[in-house]
């Protein structure tokens, strides 16, 4: 009896380290991409009902999520150090086809965004996202940390180039993704508390002046219905009035699946793409939606715990920031729609209906599994 | 805090290079950690917030935001009932709801109205009296709700307009049911009409009742039994989107329609009064007498009520209503004439009551009267005079001289109050709107009305229904039928029965009986009705020449009401004076005189003569009741 339960337990632990062993040898980290097909197939899930139960589009975000997760194996492929080598071309790249699109970009819902390229076109600063937290990981992996004053003087260009030529398009909400992943870039890097308070400052101060020259109407206008919802039920404040609405009818345990009449009746907008939390929760309730946030949190977690077991700089800034980084999303769109945050276009990520953001989010836990499964061989 | 401090040892190079290059390694991997578990504790925290965030939502306002979304997805809508028909007695439709289709136009869902109209004109005709309506809609209700822009599209328009709609959005076809008047002008007094509700309506109005409804009744039948027609409003819970689409019905409290009215009236009998008037304005009331029951109210000239359903056009109202011969004015109900000699049996029977004098008195006619001590004389129509005048021979012959005492030695106050016994100057309780109660004068109402005091000469003159006395059409009728019962007499009533819709059943109203006029001897009676045949059927009555041919006995009395009063010594020459001038004609009877079952009044409007024109058209009037459907032979009968 002891012996077959302890075969069946080494048999067990054997293919456990089969399983692992052939998860190395693809350059993939399991529990991160359970996480992240956990929280896809619950993105379907709740798609179908958001889309009005449209098979079509279900299909064409399974088609997505297939694109994203072999553009996340291949970049799994990639040894850091490669990376790293590849990160100011990149960037600079990706600097160059900002500009291009300032110049020659085409016009789509008021803004400069997109590159025609014929065949498909390209939104430059959804490369800037990850070049930008891969050439800031560069430039500090052979700096002393934690980082001087002239490095962070450099780093500060580094970012903020990306971020003034993302702001003229403009897009502000991308901007400031793309910024803070730099900035979490520096903060890894071990960036000094007084200059974190002292930015904090400055940022504060520099609020208003921020407000009167640099953002757009439609910007002011999102935030000051942000405020004040009930000021334009029916104009800009609609959006947060009825995603707050679903949110909270749907109550503990929600409305069950199929059943959200604030997205099937059409009362939410953009209940598939930037809202379909509302969905989510009208649906599910806050259980439903605490699971959601939980499974969110052990990416991020396991994104931490990749970075910490990095053995060198630039895996360790890089890792850490995309994980923090895709916080930000998670935490910037569950706010913007429960009504914390001002209403910024960013979708929810892994579950919104879409596939530019999609990609680029796989991308980015392509390689923190290069990350997770390279610095083995690196140590050796 | 160390660890923050800028490191200067990577610079070193030399044999400890190596050691400190590892011990560096270390150091910055320990940094690293500390700020990415800082890091995940703040990722902690955030996650936290959107939680406390989701419970505050979620759990202390779920009451709140479920109520919200229930409101979002249910609406409730009113089901507005069908309006009730109306029927003449015998099952003649004359009032009927039509489908119907509108064009609306919801304002917040239209760019540019203009230019939408401009569009919508190619497609149909919209007059200028449309858009103006349009407009004048427009400002006064919520841009949400659809205004209506046309009524009654034609078939052709609808099928146009069906292919073209979804370039215009905002634009809608509403089908509906609408009043609609088979008959046109025939009973068009009597029936009225129903119009958009206005907003003079809405403040009396129980506006949950009428929500959804949109038009009321605004004068006549329609008016009048309002709440029979109307029914009752029911509801139907929806879910809507957020278009405001209705997507299915998750429970429904059916309206009940409006009751089905059945009138006294015989339409048939209705067009031939009409009909008989010929080109006089004026009016005819015909009476059961045994009940009350309007047999006929006719008020020329009639006018169409189907053009105020969905709202008249200002030109064709205007000219309605500016028309000297006032064709919305109903004469039977709000029109006040003298009664003229018409009074004369009432006044008999008055002054045999109040023992002023008995059935033998007589007087003598010598053309005039004057009073003790005055100069002025009241001069009788026929200038040479009657002689000496009985009780009967004042009837049938219509002495003006022989009233002229009758009144002065009753008094007017006694005549009020024998007078008012048969309905004058006050209601008759007609179940129609709007009925005017006329002028029975008395020294009082002079004093309260005209701060007056009272004259004898008025008193002389109220004798003969003139001076300060007025009646409608339907309380002369109204006392023509108490006289034909002898004083028993009756509300009368329009409606014949009331019909709950899809049932067979109706239910009769039965006539409400007055107080009965008070004539203590009986016999006063026979020789006022009496006196009424013989101006019929006898060679010297006034309306002798109805008499030809004539298959009934009929009591009647002739009148003839001044208009314009002549100078003592003036001549009256109908020929020189302008039509507006000529006297009215007026004609009372009730046949047949051993079981009336018909009592009527005439007045034609500056007829002249009422032997001459008014009798006739009674006659007509007569004929065309007691003649038609053996009723002779069945009021024999029973």
């Amino acid at each position: 009896m002891k012996l077959a339960l302890l075969q069946e337990l080494s048999a067990v632990d054997d293919e456990r380290t089969v399983a692992r062993g052939l998860m190395t040898r693809l350059h993939l980290d399991l529990p991160l991409l359970l996480g992240i097909l956990t929280v896809a197939v619950l993105g379907l899930t709740v798609l179908y009902s958001a889309s009005h139960m449209n098979p079509q589009l279900v299909v064409r975000q399974c088609i997505h999520v297939l694109l994203g997760l072999i553009v996340m194996f291949v970049l799994a492929q990639i040894p850091p150090h490669l990376m790293r080598s590849w990160a100011l071309w990149l960037y600079l790249f990706g600097t160059l086809l900002l500009v291009a699109v300032l110049l020659i970009g085409s016009v789509g819902k008021g803004a400069q965004r997109w590159l025609d390229l014929g065949v498909i076109r390209f939104q430059p600063s959804e490369l800037m996202r990850l070049a930008v937290p891969m050439m800031m990981a560069t430039y500090f992996s052979n700096k002393p940390l934690p980082p001087r004053f002239k490095h962070m003087v450099i780093a500060v260009l580094i970012t903020g180039t990306p971020f003034l030529l993302i702001v003229k398009q403009p897009d502000l909400g991308t901007a400031l993704l793309i910024a803070m992943s730099g900035i979490f870039v520096l903060f890894l890097a071990g960036l000094s508390w007084f200059i974190i308070i002292g930015l904090g400052v400055v940022a504060a101060t520099g609020a208003p002046m921020f407000w009167t020259f640099i953002m757009h109407d439609y910007q002011r206008q999102r935030v000051l219905t942000f405020l004040n919802p009930e000021s334009d039920p029916l104009g800009t404040g609609w959006n947060i009035i009825q995603s707050k609405i679903a949110i909270g009818s749907g109550g503990l345990y929600g409305k069950g699946w199929l059943n959200s009449t604030q997205s099937r009746l059409d009362f939410l907008p953009e209940s598939s793409t930037d809202f379909i939390v509302g969905v989510f929760a009208e649906e599910f309730g806050l259980v439903g939606l605490c699971l959601l946030l939980l499974v969110y949190l052990f990416i991020i977690a396991r994104g931490l715990y990749i970075a910490g077991q990095a053995t060198d700089a630039f895996s360790r800034l890089l890792a850490g920031s995309l994980a923090l980084i895709f916080f930000v999303y998670v935490f910037v769109n569950v706010g913007m729609v429960s009504g914390i945050l001002p209403v910024v276009g960013l979708p929810l990520p892994l579950v919104s209906y879409g596939g530019t953001a999609l990609v680029t989010i796989m991308a980015g836990f392509g390689i923190l599994m290069s990350i997770a499964t390279h610095r083995k061989q690196d140590s050796r | 805090m160390k660890l923050k401090q800028p490191n200067a040892q990577g610079k070193w190079a030399g044999r400890s290079g190596r050691l400190v290059q590892a011990r560096d390694r270390m150091r910055e991997e320990r940094l690293f950690i500390r700020r990415a578990v800082i890091s995940f504790i703040f990722v902690a925290l955030g996650l936290s917030a959107l939680v406390g965030r989701l419970v505050y939502l979620q759990v202390f306002n779920h009451q709140y935001f479920t109520t919200l979304s229930e409101n979002n997805r249910v609406s409730l809508q009113p089901l507005p009932p069908t309006r009730g028909l109306i029927y003449d007695r015998n099952g003649v439709l004359l009032a009927e709801n039509r489908p119907s289709h509108r064009l609306e136009i919801v304002p917040e869902q239209v760019d540019d109205i203009d230019a939408t109209l401009q569009r919508l004109s190619t497609y149909i005709t919209i007059s200028e009296s449309d858009l103006r309506r349009f407009r004048r809609l427009v400002g006064r209700s919520s841009p949400y709700v659809g205004t209506p822009l046309r009524f009654g599209l034609s078939d052709a328009e609808v099928a146009r307009l069906a292919v073209n709609l979804h370039r215009m959005p905002g634009v809608n076809i509403k089908a509906d049911l609408t009043r609609r008047y088979p008959l046109e002008a025939v009973a068009g007094h009597i029936l009225g009409y129903v119009g958009r509700i206005d907003e003079r309506e809405l403040k009396t109005i129980d506006t949950s009742q009428y929500s959804g409804t949109t038009h009321i009744g605004k004068t006549g039948i329609e008016k009048t039994y309002e709440n029979v027609l109307h029914g009752e409003v029911g509801y139907q819970q929806v879910e809507t989107n957020a278009q405001g689409r209705v997507l299915r019905v998750l429970s429904k409290t059916p309206p009940v329609p409006g009751k089905n009215l059945y009138l006294t009236i015989d339409i048939e009998f209705q067009r031939a009064a009409e009909l008989a008037l010929g080109d006089y304005t004026g009016a005819i009331v015909a009476l059961d007498p045994r009940n009350g029951d309007v047999l006929a109210l006719v008020s020329m000239p009639n006018y169409d009520p189907n053009p105020f359903v969905n709202g008249i056009d200002y030109a064709s109202y205007k000219a309605l209503n500016t028309s000297p011969e006032r064709p919305l004015f109903n004469r039977a109900l709000y029109g006040a004439y003298p009664p003229g000699s018409t009074i004369k049996p009432m006044m008999v029977l008055a002054g045999l009551e109040a023992k002023v004098f008995d059935r033998r008195k007589s007087v003598y006619c010598p053309g005039y009267f004057k009073l003790p001590n005055h100069d002025r004389r009241f001069r009788d129509w026929r200038r040479g005079g009657h002689g000496t005048v009985s009780l009967t021979k004042a009837i049938v012959e219509s002495c003006d001289v022989y009233f002229y005492q009758l009144a002065l030695d009753m008094g007017i106050d006694r005549m009020n109050k024998h007078l008012s016994e048969f309905g004058f100057g006050q209601r008759t309780g007609i179940d129609l709107y709007g009925e005017k109660s006329g002028v029975l004068p008395s020294q009082e109402w002079k004093r309260k009305v005209h701060k007056q005091p009272w004259y004898a000469g008025e008193t002389i003159i109220a004798g003969i229904g003139q001076g300060y006395m007025l009646a409608t059409p339907l309380q002369l009728a109204h006392a023509t039928a108490a006289v034909a019962m002898r004083g028993q007499q009756f509300a009368p009533q329009v409606v014949h029965a009331v019909q709950e819709q899809g049932s067979d059943k109706l239910q009769i109203k039965t006539g409400s009986p007055l107080d009965p006029v008070h004539i203590a001897d009986p016999l006063s009676w026979d020789v006022v009705i009496q006196a009424m045949v013989k101006v019929v059927h006898s060679e010297r009555g006034t309306a002798r020449r109805i008499a030809r041919g004539i298959a009934y006995t009929a009591a009647g009395k002739t009148g003839t009401a001044q208009v314009f009063s002549l100078g003592e010594e003036e001549e009256y020459d109908a020929k020189q004076l302008a039509r507006r001038l000529h006297d009215h004609a007026l004609f009372i009877a009730f046949a047949p005189v051993e079981q009336p079952q018909i009592a009527i009044a005439v007045i034609a409007e500056h007829g002249g003569g009422g032997g001459s024109v008014a009798a006739p058209i009674g006659r007509q009037v007569l004929d065309a009741y007691l003649l038609q459907n053996n009723r002779l032979t069945q009021g024999a009968d029973s």
